[in-house]
């Protein structure tokens, strides 16, 4: 009994120590504070967003006005309304794609580095081989040899993606079995799956973390990209990239910058205040800072 | 030493085999030669011919072996569009993205060496802070807007640069012509870059500033400037030509959209259009160059970093 208090106030010491040192790094609070109220506000999109973002509401091109606070597109919609919207699919796409490069990376890492051996130098030879063609490169040719569309943008992405996750968690994995707690569990007579899922993995969680939130960023960063090329999200559904895609023209880029610069600067915010929260988690969770 | 390298090249060995196993299977997965013969007015005859001439009723694997043993021989196929040999294409292609790609690489450490040793050395300053706020946001601005920006302010406005390709056409092609093309795109792909090697410079130089050997160099009063450019730096430049070599994949992939945005006459604008309208031997004849050139990367990065670093031992 007594022994179960004392873990858990550890555990507690241990997340206020985590708490305080993330809350001495102001931009990632204003970061999180930031990225919250975009997260509800794109949660929100249907009862936020003043017109239905896929309708013709007004003039073709209309500047800023009260009525459209950022004006209409080429087709007379309302760009504040398909920002909304846009900004649901970025984050959706960046945080889907995450979900899906980390598990398969965390997997792909647990087993190379606990078990070793063959399954260990196979696992890494094929990481290698991923790793070597340029990520966008493959991105943009699974997007040209599939149908582009959400779904597949994010498995694309993250399929893609998942190299270096592996690599950091067979690395942690490699260092960890070696500990003298993983030591007692094996000579205890601990089940693998046991030492694996409930000793090593918890302890790889805080740098996965760390790792993923720099591929939440990218991969909103490349679906973007993807998007702008005309190879990702397709219209009429908008996101930030394909939004941008107009900008191409030479009229729109000189005379209609109400339909390009908020897109952008919203991606660029967006990217900003997801890797200052990775940096301070980074700060945050490491045992040799104060 | 000679062990450890023949070692390494020994493990690139299968990964370049796999390499040329992806991309061949990609490649007659999705498409295959004889589509673009399809029409009305072509015999069930007239395909079943060139299948057999083209040898795709021959089974995969030895398809691959006819492919490869090709391959060796300097042939990567022919453009579905063009007919050009892919071979030639990338010949043709390539001097850009390299002048491209290098002397952008070359900007963005001249920005990372110095402001991520600044950084490293007024550490936890408003200075520090500053440096690191910016290079947060270089790497997080994308490609793409920034070139958009760029052109608004310095073709549209101010009418300084030329917004597309290499050359002002009708003009007679000189450096200084090249120079005033390249400046946009250099800026783009530099940016992103300089953001990322400004971090690990810092946290490079803050290890190394925390080591005995830099409290002994301080002790004996030899002064900051060589304590900090002499003794630091050249050991902070160790983990930079990982930094270099990690850099090779993104520049290429850098390469494909801005080129596209700038119209420079490179490997990624025929990638592009190759991409766009799938023109599967030419895409994948550039995967496979590029996944080479990574991977020869990787292994001269690990091979000089094993040289220049004397306390690693193999």
């Amino acid at each position: 009994m007594n022994r179960d208090k004392t873990i858990i106030s550890e555990d507690n010491v241990y997340r206020n120590t985590v708490m305080r040192r993330f809350l001495k790094h102001k931009l990632a609070v204003a970061s999180t504070i930031f990225l919250a109220i975009i997260l509800l506000c794109a949660l929100l999109a249907p009862v936020l967003s003043p017109y239905s973002p896929d309708k013709v509401v007004g003039g073709f091109s209309d500047p800023p006005s009260v009525k459209h606070l950022l004006g209409t597109d080429q087709v007379g919609r309302d760009v504040l309304s398909r920002m909304l919207y846009a900004v649901r699919i970025s984050l959706l796409v960046g945080f889907a794609s995450t979900a899906v490069s980390t598990v398969v990376g965390v997997v792909l890492g647990l087993v190379s580095g606990f078990f070793g051996g063959i399954l260990d130098m196979v696992i890494m030879r094929f990481t290698d081989m991923v790793m070597s063609f340029p990520y966008i490169l493959l991105v943009l040719v699974s997007a040209a040899i599939f149908r582009p569309g959400l779904l597949n943008i994010i498995l694309i992405l993250g399929f893609v993606d998942w190299p270096g996750i592996a690599r950091l968690v067979r690395g942690n994995v490699l260092s960890i079995r070696e500990m003298t707690f993983i030591q007692g569990d094996r000579v205890a007579g601990m089940p693998k799956r046991y030492i694996l899922f409930s000793e090593i993995l918890p302890n790889t969680v805080a740098p996965i973390l760390v790792y993923a939130t720099s591929v939440i960023a990218i991969s909103m960063l490349d679906e973007a990209a993807l998007s702008f090329l005309g190879m990702g999200i397709q219209p009429p559904q908008s996101s930030l990239g394909n939004m941008l895609n107009g900008a191409q023209s030479i009229s729109i880029l000189t005379s209609k910058p109400w339909l390009w610069v908020p897109p952008g600067l919203m991606i660029i915010l967006l990217v900003v205040s997801i890797n200052f929260i990775g940096d301070a988690l980074r700060d945050a969770f490491d045992p040799s800072g104060n | 030493m000679l062990k450890y390298i023949i070692k390494r090249i020994l493990v690139a060995i299968p990964v370049l085999i796999g390499i040329t196993i992806i991309d061949f299977l990609i490649m007659t997965m999705v498409g295959s030669p004889l589509e673009l013969l399809q029409g009305p007015r072509v015999s069930q005859a007239a395909i079943e011919t060139k299948r057999i001439a083209l040898g795709l009723n021959k089974p995969v694997y030895v398809q691959y072996w006819i492919w490869l043993t090709n391959l060796l021989q300097g042939n990567m196929g022919y453009s579905m569009k063009s007919f050009q040999p892919v071979s030639q294409m990338i010949k043709t292609y390539i001097g850009p993205t390299l002048l491209l790609m290098s002397v952008s690489l070359f900007v963005s450490m001249l920005i990372a060496v110095p402001a991520g040793i600044y950084s490293a050395v007024h550490k936890y300053t408003p200075q520090d802070y500053t440096v690191v706020t910016l290079s947060f946001l270089g790497s997080s601005v994308p490609g793409f807007f920034l070139a958009l920006v760029l052109i608004y302010i310095f073709t549209v406005r101010l009418g300084w640069l030329p917004s597309s390709g290499m050359y002002t056409l009708g003009a007679q092609k000189g450096a200084l012509d090249v120079v005033r093309h390249m400046i946009m795109p250099v800026i783009v792909l530099a940016t992103s870059m300089a953001g990322t090697n400004i971090r690990y410079i810092r946290s490079a130089m803050l290890e190394i500033l925390r080591k005995d050997y830099l409290r002994t160099a301080r002790a004996k009063g030899i002064g900051r400037f060589l304590v900090i450019n002499k003794h630091a730096l050249r050991n902070a430049l160790i983990p930079v030509i990982t930094v270099l070599g990690m850099h090779i994949p993104i520049l290429f992939g850098g390469a494909i959209i801005i080129e596209q945005v700038f119209s420079w006459p490179g490997l990624g604008m025929m990638t592009m259009s190759a991409i766009i309208s799938r023109d599967y031997p030419v895409i994948m004849g550039v995967c496979l160059m590029s996944a080479i050139v990574v991977l020869v990367a990787n292994l001269l990065t690990d091979v000089i970093y094993a040289l220049v670093d004397p306390t690693i031992t193999y």
